[in-house]
């Protein structure tokens, strides 16, 4: 896609799941080329975020907008959202038997009028890059990956696809250090070369030792307390989510008791 | 009953003497014989209740035709032919003895209005390479026929045949029977593709008994027919036999496709596994039961089950049920079984990437084929294979 400068603008969203009101009102601007880092402890609405821009069917938007250069894209489909520029790499990429990667991303290409001539070319390129074995692009998508072959290969679509803006739903999880590496360095030139504008959702702060964030957000009890330049992800570091909670008055960390699986490769600490 | 199926209507079809005394002895029991009915577990969730005998009547069926033969098959000995090929007696007593080994009123049906079928012998230690292909016959509108394929492997032989039935949308009967014989470490590639129209009723046996060291690889592709039903049963007799059975199958319409499935161990050592998988949608029903039954000589067995539907549409159903009949007691068995809609997960995470939903939904039901179109027993059934599937999905999308 174009190289062009591009807004992707979330205003006072309002989300609920099954009844429950999980945002209560984010605000949020990411800019091509840039990078937002989103972070938040357990229940605290990340992911719900995440789906909420997408637009998945069992997320109820009750107020607010998500505008792509200032068109609205709540109401529309998720796969015209992906094709107007979204991406969203998934925390949990989902298994699908029998269609692989090519398959996927040769009807993604198409859906948006774009040919596919290349496409064998690109993919092998970019399994290069990121270190994919060929095998990989030959099973179903994500059907006996490891979790860093899961989050390899996401970021392989996303590099293929060429998105205006990715939305990186805890692409650390899951990751050991050498494909973490891979990943954020294949994400950061994206957003050199191709303008790629990132918000990248995390619990953890090792991420952004890798993805060197331009703005950091923390999301509690489903709103966004405290934005500010890197060394906010520093304070986090220190005072943890309970100390930066206590020194904000925040009363709620989390609206979901659980919001999503345990993470079993996460990062004991913090 | 005043229908068709006589005695004397059995004795009237022209062919071969000796066949004409099979048809009387099969026509005289079938007298008596009572139509099956649903409250029968072997008929279970079928539309049995709806058969009615007096739509049809008994004709000659087609004889078989036979694709791209190699001419120099008959040098080595191998007899690819109908049965008139049988008429010197030395496999006539094989007619009919796989079959009567899981006799029902069809099979004896079959029996009495048998006139011809496809006879395939490949000798002792013989290898044939190109698959054998045979295209059966379905009778014209308001017939009932009996197609049948007997298929010899001798000793340490080897043979592909691949058969195929395809009909139009009149109504009609087609009770089929096929009987494969697999001698001592003989090695068997077979696949049957049935492309019935909407008013086609079948009733089908297929049975393989497999001696020693013997395999088959067997595939099915069942794709149309307003009721189509299929027995697919292996017999392992001999110690190490090892049976592959797979199945393909896409039902749309009313239709109702039926697979009635037996891996029967009976000798120490074999090995078995099945894979069922099908589509339906629509108002169309899908059925499947089967069952492994290792016997007491069974010991040190390996059978394996696997039965997969998707159902596309509300109105659409599934039946699964798979059984485990085990008499030994050191031997390894698993059966699975799912029945379900499209996962929403799936879709959802295709859809992330930019694929609308119709395309996405084509792209799951393919990739849900995908492992057993890999396994076909007949590599070149799967691109038009796939292409049929792919039309069966894109006429749901597109709200045709």
């Amino acid at each position: 896609m174009s190289t062009s400068s591009h807004t992707l603008e979330i205003r006072d969203l309002h989300a609920s799941v099954d009844g429950h009101e999980i945002l209560c009102g984010v605000d949020l601007e990411v800019r091509s080329g840039e990078v937002h880092a989103l972070m938040g402890p357990n229940g605290s609405g990340k992911s719900t975020l995440s789906h909420s821009i997408m637009g998945r069917p069992d997320y109820t938007i009750t107020s607010g907008s998500v505008r792509l250069d200032g068109e609205e894209l709540l109401g529309l489909p998720t796969w015209e959202r992906a094709a107007k520029g979204l991406f969203l790499a998934m925390q949990y990429p989902v298994e699908v038997d029998g269609v692989r990667v090519s398959d996927v991303l040769e009807s993604a290409l198409h859906a948006r009028g774009e040919r596919a001539d290349d496409l064998g070319r690109r993919l092998h390129v970019e399994a290069e890059r990121l270190a994919v074995a060929g095998e990989f692009l030959d099973r179903g998508v994500n059907v006996e990956f490891s979790g860093g072959e899961k989050k390899r290969a996401e970021t392989l679509q996303l590099a293929v696809l060429r998105p205006r803006f990715a939305i990186l739903d805890e692409i650390d999880s899951g990751l050991d250090v050498d494909a973490l590496r891979d990943v954020a360095r294949r994400i950061e030139a994206m957003t050199a070369e191709d303008h790629l504008g990132v918000l990248a959702i995390t619990h953890y702060a090792r991420l952004l030792t890798e993805l060197r964030p331009d703005r950091v957000h923390v999301l509690m009890g489903g709103r966004i307390v405290a934005s500010g330049g890197p060394e906010l992800a520093d304070t986090l570091e220190e005072a943890g989510y309970d100390g930066l909670a206590r020194e904000l008055g925040v009363e709620s960390l989390a609206v979901a008791a659980v919001e999503a699986p345990v993470d079993p490769f996460a990062d004991p600490g913090f | 009953m005043a229908h068709g199926f006589t005695v004397d209507a059995a004795r009237a079809l022209t062919g071969p003497e000796w066949l004409a005394a099979r048809r009387v002895a099969a026509a005289e029991r079938l007298v008596d014989a009572p139509w099956p009915t649903a409250g029968e577990n072997l008929w279970r969730f079928s539309p049995i209740e709806r058969f009615d005998p007096q739509r049809y009547r008994p004709e000659r069926t087609p004889p078989p035709q036979w694709h791209g033969l190699d001419p120099s098959l008959a040098s080595k000995g191998v007899v690819v032919g109908g049965f008139g090929d049988l008429d010197d007696g030395r496999f006539r007593d094989l007619l009919g003895s796989v079959a009567a080994a899981s006799e029902d009123v069809f099979t004896v049906l079959h029996d009495a209005f048998l006139t011809d079928g496809a006879f395939v012998h490949v000798p002792a230690g013989v290898v044939v390479d190109a698959p054998i292909v045979v295209e059966h016959g379905a009778g014209t509108e308001g017939t009932a026929v009996f197609p049948h394929t007997l298929v010899v492997i001798e000793e340490g032989a080897e043979a592909t045949v691949l058969e195929r039935v395809v009909s139009d949308d009149a109504t009609r009967l087609v009770v089929p029977v096929v009987e494969l014989v697999i001698g001592d470490g003989a090695n068997l590639r077979y696949a049957s593709v049935q492309q019935h129209g909407s008013g086609t009723w079948q009733v089908a046996l297929q049975r393989a008994h497999l001696g020693r060291d013997a395999t088959l690889r067997a595939s099915a592709v069942a794709l149309g027919g307003d009721y189509a039903r299929l027995r697919s049963e292996a017999r392992l007799e001999g110690e190490g036999a090892d049976s592959d059975l797979l199945a393909v199958y896409f039902g749309d319409g009313e239709q109702t496709l039926d697979f009635r499935t037996l891996q029967d161990h009976a000798a120490p050592r074999t090995r078995s596994n099945l894979l069922f998988k099908g589509a339906v949608e629509e108002r169309a029903r899908s059925v499947y039961s089967g069952l492994i039954h290792i016997r007491p000589k069974a010991q040190r067995s390996d059978a394996f089950q696997t039965n997969r539907n998707l159902v596309l549409t509300e109105g659409a159903g599934a039946e699964s049920i798979p059984n485990l009949e085990i008499e030994a007691n050191d031997v390894r068995c698993s059966h699975a079984s799912t029945v379900g809609p499209i996962d929403e997960e799936q879709l959802y995470y295709l859809e992330t990437r930019g694929v609308p939903p119709a395309e996405a939904e084509r792209l799951i039901v393919l990739g849900f084929f995908d492992d057993v179109f890999d396994r076909l027993a007949v590599p070149a059934l799967v691109e038009p294979l796939r292409a049929e599937v792919d039309q069966k999905v894109g006429r749901l999308s597109s709200g045709a």
